[in-house]
């Protein structure tokens, strides 16, 4: 089951159970912000939007909100949390991801299709991806300039922490492919264990051939392959304690 | 300044008044465009503007007042990693 968090001003939220349920054909459930337990969850997606309005800054008071104190805890135990667009701007609020979201420096709202590269893939939202892939995805934001300052950037750099950068159509990390202004063309970025990621792309709303780009439902079905891997692994660690006693039985009937 | 007499218990209140602003090294697009925006209306002679928020709050008061407010800065009202805040203590 994936949750999809729902907080007053969501507007990606039935998008993104759409793409859960319809396309990629896994169990989805809205989990309201005021929800205080995310037992029986197996991934948790913060969604785009306008939480609360964005009142303060983007995602600021949404970090307030008890379902985002459950979600620290769920990321802390090292499960899956992927933030879209605002969901990023939340994350961040929140401080489970580093750095900020600023206005673009453009100052406009920006709604179109970018490219983005795929720079990190051991995460459990790009483990179906290869470094260096190229994803034709929509954004849609006024405030996505992704900011670290110097010394972050460096740590970031070096704990392989961005996982997405903006790029031309053939991968080149280019001033004119950058939307927003973000720092060295910054798209996306992971805790250090990958395990919670945050994007400003729309994904969901790249899920099927109809809308004009499947790309974003790679980042879905990476979360699904990480997700029966992790069922498998749980699976294959106790077969071999069952295997050494059937062993130890059968050698103690000989 | 002096309390209630006889230790009634009034809940003093204090008007707290916050402004938060991005760092100077941080790259203000609202700033620049209201900048441009005065440009436009004729108004010369202005170099930058910097963009921000004003809150005032209404705080009880008490002798650890400015730690309450400082902490109320920076778990909330400014983003440390890219906002400057100051804030004076009024009436």
């Amino acid at each position: 089951m994936i949750g999809i968090v729902v907080f007053p001003g969501s507007n990606c939220d039935a998008d993104t159970y759409h793409a859960v349920r319809d396309v990629l054909g896994r169990a989805a459930a809205y989990v309201w912000h005021q929800e205080t337990s995310l037992d029986g969850l197996d991934a948790v997606v913060l969604p785009g939007g306008f939480a609360y309005g964005d009142y303060l800054r983007a995602g600021a008071i949404a970090a307030t909100s008890p379902v985002m104190r459950a979600v620290r805890a769920y990321a802390a135990a090292g499960r899956p949390v992927l933030g879209i667009c605002n969901g990023f701007q939340v994350l961040v609020e929140t401080r489970l991801l580093p750095g900020a979201l600023l206005p673009n420096v453009s100052g406009e709202f920006r709604c179109r299709h970018v490219y983005i590269r795929v720079e990190r893939t051991d995460t459990p939202f790009t483990c179906a991806l290869r470094e260096g892939d190229v994803l034709r995805i929509p954004i849609a934001h006024g405030e996505g300039r992704y900011y670290a300052d110097p010394a972050m950037l460096a740590s970031l750099r070096r704990d392989r922490q961005v996982a997405f950068r903006y790029c031309d159509a053939d991968g080149h990390l280019t001033e004119a492919a950058n939307p927003n202004g973000a720092v060295d063309n910054i798209a996306g970025v992971a805790a250090v264990s990958g395990t919670v990621l945050g994007l400003m792309p729309h994904p969901e709303r790249a899920s099927e051939e109809i809308v004009g780009s499947a790309d974003g439902l790679r980042i879905f079905e990476s979360l699904a392959q990480w997700l029966e891997g992790r069922r498998a692994s749980a699976g294959a660690a106790v077969r071999p304690a069952q295997d050494g006693a059937a062993a130890s039985a059968g050698a103690e009937v000989r | 300044m002096g309390g209630p007499a006889g230790g009634a218990k009034t809940a003093m209140t204090r008007t707290v008044r916050v402004t938060v602003a991005l760092k100077p090294g941080v790259l203000d697009a609202q700033g620049q465009a209201i900048h441009k925006g005065l440009g436009a209306l004729g108004y010369t002679g202005v170099r930058a503007v910097r963009a921000g928020r004003y809150f005032e709050l209404e705080v009880e008061d008490g002798p650890d007042l400015d730690a309450r407010v400082r902490a109320m800065c920076e778990g909330l009202l400014a983003n440390t990693l890219i906002e400057d805040f100051r804030f004076e203590v009024a009436g």
